[in-house]
């Protein structure tokens, strides 16, 4: 019981300290992912005063029930990895590979929903670029909302693949692992990232979705 | 209450705000339905930030890191907007 968790590299005192830092080292990443979304939350918001019917308009374009489904489905592997963190912590092996891996694969589910809402979103000619035909008299403002919708949802997207990625390498890491309490703190940090990817979705959600449904 | 009873619930509550964010999305609320949106997504990070990324019990340093984020998101939107909206 005395044995330290994880192994202590040189410059640190002790676990505690250890484990610290890496939490404080993540927390710092993620208030620079805050501001890499932020900037495009703020040209969003630009634009949108600039056009405010246009962007009801184009919201109503995109799939509500798809975003509703990929809404749920982010959260409820949030709550996988968050008892999972929990579970890491105890030196549990199987349940943890379990929950990460299931969280992956919602993940993975997020994926294909959104891929079928771009390949619907490119049918309808709303991809923007030379092929974007709309017919109406916003077509612009369309465009410009749907160069926000790819942009952001897309490098949401790219976040999303990263996390799956690096949830399935933990949940076969802890799976493999003689000793898997040492891999709770790389599988805390894994957690804060993939609930982060989360918490971005959660404002894109209403801003790309919910605009422009009311009666 | 236990961590995974504790996670539970958040997760209980956040299916109901994208119920209640759902249901207002169809209201006519007029000028206030992006703020409303909004509030509710707030609500939904306070929760995820509180309960599932444990930000309290991380400690009073990583409290700061994260407010310092917020503070230069901040920032970011206030000088912008700022500009956007005092131009003539």
């Amino acid at each position: 019981m005395s044995e330290p968790a994880a192994e202590i590299a040189h410059q640190f005192v002790d676990a505690g300290q250890q484990r610290d830092a890496a939490t404080f080292g993540m927390w710092i990443f993620l208030c620079t992912e805050v501001l890499l979304f932020g900037a495009l939350f703020l040209g969003y918001t630009v634009y949108r005063l600039q056009n405010p019917e246009t962007f009801d308009e184009a919201a109503a374009h995109t799939l509500i029930v798809a975003g509703s489904i990929n809404t749920a489905i982010l959260l409820v592997s949030s709550f996988c990895v968050a008892v999972a963190v929990h579970l890491a912590e105890q030196g549990e092996r199987l349940r943890v590979t379990l929950l990460l891996c299931t969280a992956a694969l919602l993940g993975a589910l997020f994926l294909a929903v959104k891929a079928y809402e771009y390949h619907l979103k490119i049918q309808e000619g709303l991809f923007p670029g030379q092929a974007f035909h709309f017919s109406g008299p916003h077509s612009q403002g369309v465009e410009m909302f749907f160069v926000l919708y790819f942009t952001m949802t897309g490098l949401h997207a790219l976040h999303v693949a990263v996390g799956v990625a690096v949830l399935t390498g933990y949940g076969v890491a802890v799976l493999l692992a003689q000793r898997p309490a040492r891999l709770a703190t790389a599988v805390d940090l894994a957690g804060l990232y993939w609930h982060f990817v989360d918490i971005v979705w959660v404002f894109l959600f209403p801003l790309f979705y919910l605009v422009g449904r009311a009666p | 209450m236990t961590s995974t009873q504790r996670n539970a619930l958040a997760l209980a509550l956040l299916m109901m705000l994208l119920g209640v964010t759902l249901g207002a999305a169809y209201l006519d609320l007029g000028v206030l339905h992006t703020p409303a949106a909004m509030l509710i997504g707030l609500v939904k990070a306070v929760l995820i930030v509180l309960i599932f990324m444990r930000l309290r019990p991380s400690g009073p340093l990583v409290m700061l890191a994260f407010a310092a984020g917020l503070f230069w998101l901040l920032i970011m939107f206030t000088l912008t907007l700022g500009d956007y909206f005092t131009r003539a």
